[in-house]
């Protein structure tokens, strides 16, 4: 038996949601005496990192086409199948997404998806979850020998376990891709809005895009991302993707400054589940206070370049 | 084009959410409920956008019991050609994908669209199922699709960028934000949905390997602590010292 956790590097290294995840196989086989194996599509110098995170073996394969979910899916079944695995660990990120139902489909075992907890081993496997956009959580007892999960970010955090393990490589040439990948584009410079740890959004008491200097000022100082409402990205005043909410990206940062947005539930069933929020706005009924850790009641166009100018002072500290 | 569109019910975003006394069951009192937003604004009108394009069908399919009829409803208006419901009790994402992949395997359609997820269990579970039952490619959260041909191009949202893939049909993709517009269904659309035909057939048998045991609320915040406007400095040092995030 093993626990099989795929971690996949994005332009060759990992972030740090790569050695949560490795982590959390760890943590899981110890729990359940057995290995955890780490699949990587990293290259060897890369994929040793993953034995200063908890992985007791590495395995490393190289392929262009990660973007091919039919393809990964019997990949990552055939390699489950052939190391014995009954757990596989995927990311809750967009490509755990295309591959978490079609392997657990292909493997005929009990799935659930952005899991925030290592499993109840005294309780059918049961592992939590949040529903309803961030409104609730719910457990899930898992019943069938093969289990597979993706695990959300920020969920047990990381950790440094260090092992003796080293990198063997598995030959993937045998699997072909009818999807062929034109492009690939990103965002430069900022962290991505789903994987940043300090986020500073804004909402309609911005009045106008034109007015969104102080707000990247802001972010620029904290070395945040920024984000929006979802009539801001409607109107255009900020790009789509960074609306967030129950209908735009949903996220879980450490930080989340929220200024000028009212907390509608909609919004707040995207970020609620912030660890710290902060809200900034000149109506103390705004419902976002009762989400709210740290509330400043006051016109942001006044308080955000202070803020901005506090922050400064810290950071030079 | 022989398109089908997955659509599914979940309660509107403002319900407030809360469960029976043993916390076991999700309180469905008082309740309403819309068709899932992403199948709606995005996958739908795609659809027919594609179908008005290139002509052919758009077919609406939905598992679950016969109060979805009015959701189903709605998607006709908004310009489906026919719909299909399975009338059984949508328990799990691999049951309702059993149920679309049986209902799809012999059909040959070019392609099956669905919501990147829906907004209640929040799986984005199905729509990789039904590929997987079908054997088919499977694009999740695309955000812009072109056809030309047998050969789509397809661009999927990825952590802070895209993906832009070619593929050819048959497929199945899951439809994020930009897709398409949302369309509102108009006066004619409304009343020619009625006589548009809805069938509805029987599930197939299938036990879902996984169950909710218990619903919690989230862990509710002590309390927002207010900061005096003029002291920002003031606040830096609390996300500094007390909540440490800075
Ligand atoms: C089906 C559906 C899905 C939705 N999904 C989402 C979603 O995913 N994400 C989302 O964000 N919304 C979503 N919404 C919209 C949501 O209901 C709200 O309308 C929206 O979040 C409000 O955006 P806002 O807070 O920026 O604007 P408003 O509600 O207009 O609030 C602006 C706030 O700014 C404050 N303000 C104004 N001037 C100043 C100033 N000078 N200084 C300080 N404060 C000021 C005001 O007091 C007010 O609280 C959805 C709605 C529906 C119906
Ligand atoms: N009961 C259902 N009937 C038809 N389609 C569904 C149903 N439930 C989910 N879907 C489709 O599957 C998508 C993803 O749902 P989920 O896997 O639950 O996040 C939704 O956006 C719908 O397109």
């Amino acid at each position: 038996m093993s626990i099989l956790v795929y971690i996949e590097a994005i332009n060759g290294n990992f972030k740090k949601a790569a050695y949560e995840l490795c982590n959390y196989g760890c943590k899981l086989a110890e729990s359940m005496s057995t290995q955890c194996i780490a699949l990587t599509n990293a290259d060897s110098s890369v994929a040793q990192k993953l034995s200063n995170y908890g992985a007791d073996k590495i395995v490393n394969f190289s392929h262009e086409a990660l973007h091919d979910s039919k393809m990964m899916t019997k990949l990552i079944s055939d390699f489950a199948k052939a190391n014995d695995a009954s757990v596989v660990i995927l990311a809750d990120n967009s490509r755990g997404k295309s591959l978490l139902g079609r392997i657990a489909t292909r493997m005929d075992g009990s799935v659930v998806s952005s899991v925030t907890t290592l499993p109840d081993l005294t309780n059918q496997f049961a592992v939590d979850k949040s529903l309803f956009s961030g409104k609730s959580v719910g457990t899930f007892q898992m019943v069938s020998n093969f289990k597979i999960i993706s695990v959300s970010r920020n969920s047990i955090g990381v950790q440094e376990i260090s092992k003796p393990s080293n990198v063997e490589t598995f030959d993937a040439s045998s699997y072909s891709s009818d999807v062929s990948l034109v492009e690939t584009t990103r965002v430069q410079g900022t962290v991505p809005l789903p994987e940043a740890e300090l986020v500073v959004s804004a909402g309609r008491g911005m009045k106008g895009p034109e007015n969104w200097g102080i707000i990247e000022e802001l972010a620029e100082t904290l070395g945040a991302t920024t984000a929006c409402s979802r009539p801001v990205s409607d109107s255009g005043w900020r790009p789509h993707h960074e609306h967030v909410g129950q209908t735009g990206i949903a996220i879980k940062p450490n930080l989340y400054i929220a200024i000028g947005i009212s907390g509608a539930i909609q919004h707040l069933a995207g970020v609620n589940n912030s660890k710290t929020i902060v809200v900034i706005n000149k109506d103390s009924e705004a419902p976002f206070f009762k989400a709210a850790d740290y509330g400043v009641v006051a016109d942001l166009f006044d308080v955000v370049p202070r803020l901005n100018e506090s922050l400064k002072k810290f950071k030079e500290g | 084009m022989n398109l089908l569109v997955c659509i599914s019910k979940t309660p509107e975003t403002t319900a407030k959410i809360s469960f029976n006394a043993d916390s076991t069951e999700f309180n469905t009192e008082g309740i309403q409920y819309i068709m899932n937003p992403y199948d709606e604004w995005y996958a739908l009108v795609r659809a027919i956008e594609l179908q008005e394009a290139m002509g052919g069908k758009v077919v609406v399919i939905n598992v679950g019991p016969a109060e979805n009829d009015i959701v189903i409803r709605k998607a006709l208006a908004i310009g489906a050609d026919e719909a299909i419901r399975i009338d059984g009790e949508a328990k799990s994402a691999s049951y309702v994908a059993k149920q679309i992949a049986e209902y799809a395997k012999d059909k040959s359609f070019d392609m099956i669209l669905l919501g990147k997820e829906s907004i209640d269990y929040n799986g984005s579970l199905v729509g990789a199922m039904i590929a997987e039952y079908l054997d088919l490619p499977f694009l999740s959260y695309a955000s812009k699709m072109k056809l030309e041909g047998n050969e789509a191009t397809v661009t999927c949202d990825i952590e802070g960028g895209v993906e832009v893939l070619k593929l050819q049909i048959p497929f199945v993709v899951s439809a994020s934000k930009g897709m398409a517009e949302q369309r509102i269904p108009n006066m004619r659309g409304i009343m020619m949905s009625k006589k548009k035909p809805l069938e509805v057939i029987g599930p197939v048998d299938f036990s879902a390997k996984e169950q909710i045991t218990k619903y919690q609320l989230p862990a509710e915040k002590s309390g927002v602590r207010l900061i005096d406007p003029q002291d920002m400095d003031e606040l830096v040092r609390l996300l500094h010292e007390e909540a440490k995030v800075i």
